[in-house]
């Protein structure tokens, strides 16, 4: 049978379709106007019409992490496609697997400043896994295939397809599947065995074991390898910023999250330990600290799908290459015969660290300005919403106190921007993490600063019905770095008032936003009304709901490693730093 | 500093000499030279690429240079199973006095003259850094008025051949 001939804008959308996509973020312009017309009549295509590219890069992303599977936005050259940008390099920091369409002026206007052309392929090489520029529509069902495994395997990541607006008009015989031909892409998934027996030797021998972990292992989808390991050794866990939720907070080995904001006890257990088993980890600076003095005593196994993260910021005694579902495997049934159901015996060590966790457990003063606080907020949220709901955060203050007091569960229950630290993540990461899992409750846990950002994309889901609930921490400040003003800069508040909060001018009023946008605005100011708030946004899913939670401005996040620091530094209030048993300080 | 020989076996698609550069850029490694071309195989092209690195393991550059999709292999060459070699032009000021002076040091390094003029020639010379430099030392008192280089060419000694295993 002869191939069907199609358009490249017809390719375009069929191949789509042929690789699984069901859900589109973008919006339309001249470069891309062939591909949306054949988009319209797509049966199998949800296309949801963003008011800012930026969102469509964001809410791809959400929708890449609250369900494992790939993320999609689509924009047109120029300024739409720079208007991805930040998205794609949010989603390159944190390895999330999305693909960004981008139109093009015609191949031949290409490099003749022609109207709204921008070299994209060339801007974004530096934050993506890959990128591909089509001048030919036969070009097209190949290249998107390709784009597609490049975005989903190994480690994931972003890949930029720019499509010449020739390309979308031309014809050409539509051949399915298409030869994917890339012999320069071979991730390696299956671990060394004999890397497996050292790992597991130095998990016998070790005395302080912690279990360093990463979010690769929410992106590998191996949480529960993890949890029959952590079982096997009854060793502590500490789960970094981006590995919230790939182990229950629920479970005693929880240490919580270490690093910069990270909890005494991870913290500590990191600094002291004579083993990290690093589990998709990057040993990031908001982790380590001053790396020369990060966990001196510790040998290091460290497990991950990108060779280049092994040994890159830190020495690995047993480097393991591989996908960290395949390896935590083999390393269990490795520890399963050897230790024959006995455990490791680390019970000093827990002694330890139980004592720590004792002492200093994670907590909060109440504001002086008789405000609410916004760890109580927060950990109401995370209450009431349970485990089976998405927390999206921006980022600031409220991320970290989200990051803290949400109890996680589940992996892809937690989603921000870890390593870009992107302002504007939250809401329409939700609104794609409620697309890909409409089911579910979505919270986007904002601040006042990032939720002015990327606010515009309430429209679209109020016009969607994408009924996402968003709380406004709002303390009228750029809060984090305000907090950074306060310790590092004698108080002095350059630039950081936001002038949201009840006792300024008010601009905006997010209960007046919420309400021209066609979502639900509630303000609460008291502390005994904020369940009924969150029980209200809860019950309300014929449109989005926007809590603008009015807290103190001088709270802070703690515990804290100033940067730059050793992690023994570690305070857990302001100048109050962990008293260390006799003995314990070195 | 150390300073390595790496060859590359990459994928002949518009962009990749940016992607290379680039990624050398941004993480901070030194190009000392570089020298781009086809290959026998037929989509296919190889760069040689003097790094210098300090203070982080070359092991960094060579995975980060095989995170790039349409890079296929990076190779280290090490001095003594590889060949490696300069290629340089070389524009010399001359008049009657100081001409047989220069053709005797162009016999010397066994360097060639491919054009003359009445004040000047142009002197083509092949060979290992080293030498390059020491004739370079040689004629800078006549008056160097122009030079260009190559980057380093370097090429494994014996029958294997980087392409093989990648074909199959
Ligand atoms: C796009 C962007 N610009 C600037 C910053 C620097 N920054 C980090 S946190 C922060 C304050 C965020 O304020 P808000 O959203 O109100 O959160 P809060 O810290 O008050 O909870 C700023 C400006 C950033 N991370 N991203
Ligand atoms: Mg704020």
């Amino acid at each position: 049978m002869a191939n069907e001939v199609l358009t490249g804008a017809q390719a375009i959308v069929r191949s789509l379709e042929l690789l699984g996509v069901t859900d589109i973020f973008g919006l339309p312009g001249g470069a891309i106007l062939p591909t949306y017309d054949p988009l319209m009549d797509s049966t199998k295509i949800r296309h949801i019409l963003v008011r800012h590219e930026q969102g469509a890069g964001h809410a791809a992303e959400g929708y890449a992490s609250a369900s494992g599977k790939l993320g999609v936005c689509i924009a047109t050259s120029g300024p739409g496609a720079t208007n991805l940008v930040t998205a794609i390099a949010d989603a390159h920091m944190d390895s999330v697997p999305l693909l960004a369409i981008t139109g093009q002026v015609n191949s031949t206007a290409i490099g003749t400043d022609a109207f709204q052309e921008a070299d994209i392929v060339g801007i974004t090489m530096p934050i993506t896994k890959h990128s591909f520029l089509v001048t030919k529509a036969e070009d097209i069902p190949g290249v998107l295939a390709a784009a597609v495994l490049i975005a989903t395997t190994g480690r994931p990541g972003p890949v930029l397809v720019d499509i010449a607006k020739d390309a979308q008009n031309g014809k050409a015989e539509f051949v399915w599947p298409p030869k994917i031909d890339l012999p320069g892409y071979k991730p390696v998934t299956k671990p060394h065995g004999k890397q497996i027996q050292a790992a597991a030797q130095l998990i016998k021998e070790a005395k302080r074991p912690v279990l360093y972990v990463g979010g690769g292992i929410v992106r590998a989808g191996a949480h529960l390898e993890l949890l029959e390991l952590a079982k096997i050794i009854g060793a502590p866990v500490v789960t970094t910023l981006m590995a919230r939720g790939a182990f229950p907070d629920s479970d005693p080995q929880n240490l919580g999250m270490p690093g910069m904001h990270g909890t005494v006890p991870a913290v500590t257990a990191l600094q002291r330990s004579d083993l990290l088993i690093t589990l998709g980890a990057r040993f990031d600076d908001r982790v380590t600290g001053q790396v020369k003095t990060f966990a001196v005593g510790a040998k290091v196994i460290h497990v991950d799908i990108d060779p280049a993260e092994i040994g890159k910021i830190r020495f690995a005694d047993v480097p393991i290459v591989g996908d960290a579902k395949e390896v935590i495997a083999e390393l269990n049934a490795e520890l399963n015969a050897d230790l024959k159901g006995t455990k490791p015996d680390i019970a000093e060590w827990w002694k330890f660290l139980s004592d720590l966790r004792t002492r200093y457990p994670l907590g909060y003063t109440q504001p002086d300005d008789g405000k609410m606080s916004p760890q109580f907020v927060i950990s109401r949220i995370g209450e009431l919403s349970g485990p089976e709901a998405i927390f999206a955060a921006g980022v600031g203050q409220h991320q970290m106190w989200s990051a803290q007091f949400i109890k996680y569960e589940r992996p892809n229950s937690w989603l921000n921007s870890g390593g870009a630290g992107t302002m504007g993540y939250a809401v329409p990461a939700a609104m794609g993490a409620k697309v890909a899992q409409p089911e579910r409750l979505v919270w986007a846990i904002d601040g006042d600063g990032c939720f002015q950002m990327t606010n515009q994309e309430l429209a679209t889901c109020t016009i969607n019905n994408i009924p996402i609930k968003v709380a406004i921490i709002n303390n009228s400040s750029l809060g984090m770095v305000r907090q950074w003003q306060t310790l590092f800069y004698n108080s002095r508040y350059s630039n950081t008032d936001l002038n949201t909060g009840t006792d300024t001018i008010m601009v905006p009023d997010f209960v007046k936003l919420a309400d021209a946008y066609g979502c639900l605005g509630i303000r609460v100011e008291k502390e005994e009304d904020v369940d009924a708030a969150i029980k209200l946004a809860m019950e309300t899913n014929d449109r989005p709901v926007v809590i603008d939670f009015i807290v103190g401005r001088d709270a802070m996040v703690w515990p804290m490693v100033p940067a730059g620091l050793s992690n023994d530094a570690v305070q857990f209030a302001r100048d109050e730093r962990p008293v260390w048993e006799e003995g314990e300080e070195e | 500093m150390s300073h390595h020989v790496l060859s590359l076996l990459v994928e002949d698609r518009p962009g990749l000499l940016t992607r290379v550069a680039g990624l050398f850029a941004r993480r901070g490694f030194n190009i000392e030279s570089l020298a781009v071309g086809t290959t026998e195989v037929e989509g296919l092209s190889r760069i040689t690429v003097v790094v210098s690195v300090e203070g982080l393991p070359l092991e960094q550059v060579t995975k980060q240079l095989n995170k790039l999709i349409n890079v296929i292999k990076v190779v280290e060459l090490e001095p003594e199973t590889t060949v490696q070699r300069d290629h340089m032009l070389i524009k010399v000021k001359t008049d009657a006095a100081s001409r047989s002076q220069v053709l005797e040091a162009v016999t010397l390094f066994r360097a060639r003259v491919i054009d003359v003029a009445s004040d000047a020639l142009i002197i083509e010379v092949t060979g290992e850094t080293a030498k390059c430099q020491a004739f370079i030392k040689v004629l800078e008192p006549f008056g160097i008025k122009e030079l260009v280089q190559s980057g380093v060419l370097a090429i494994g000694r014996g029958s294997k051949s980087i392409t093989e295993k990648v074909l199959k």
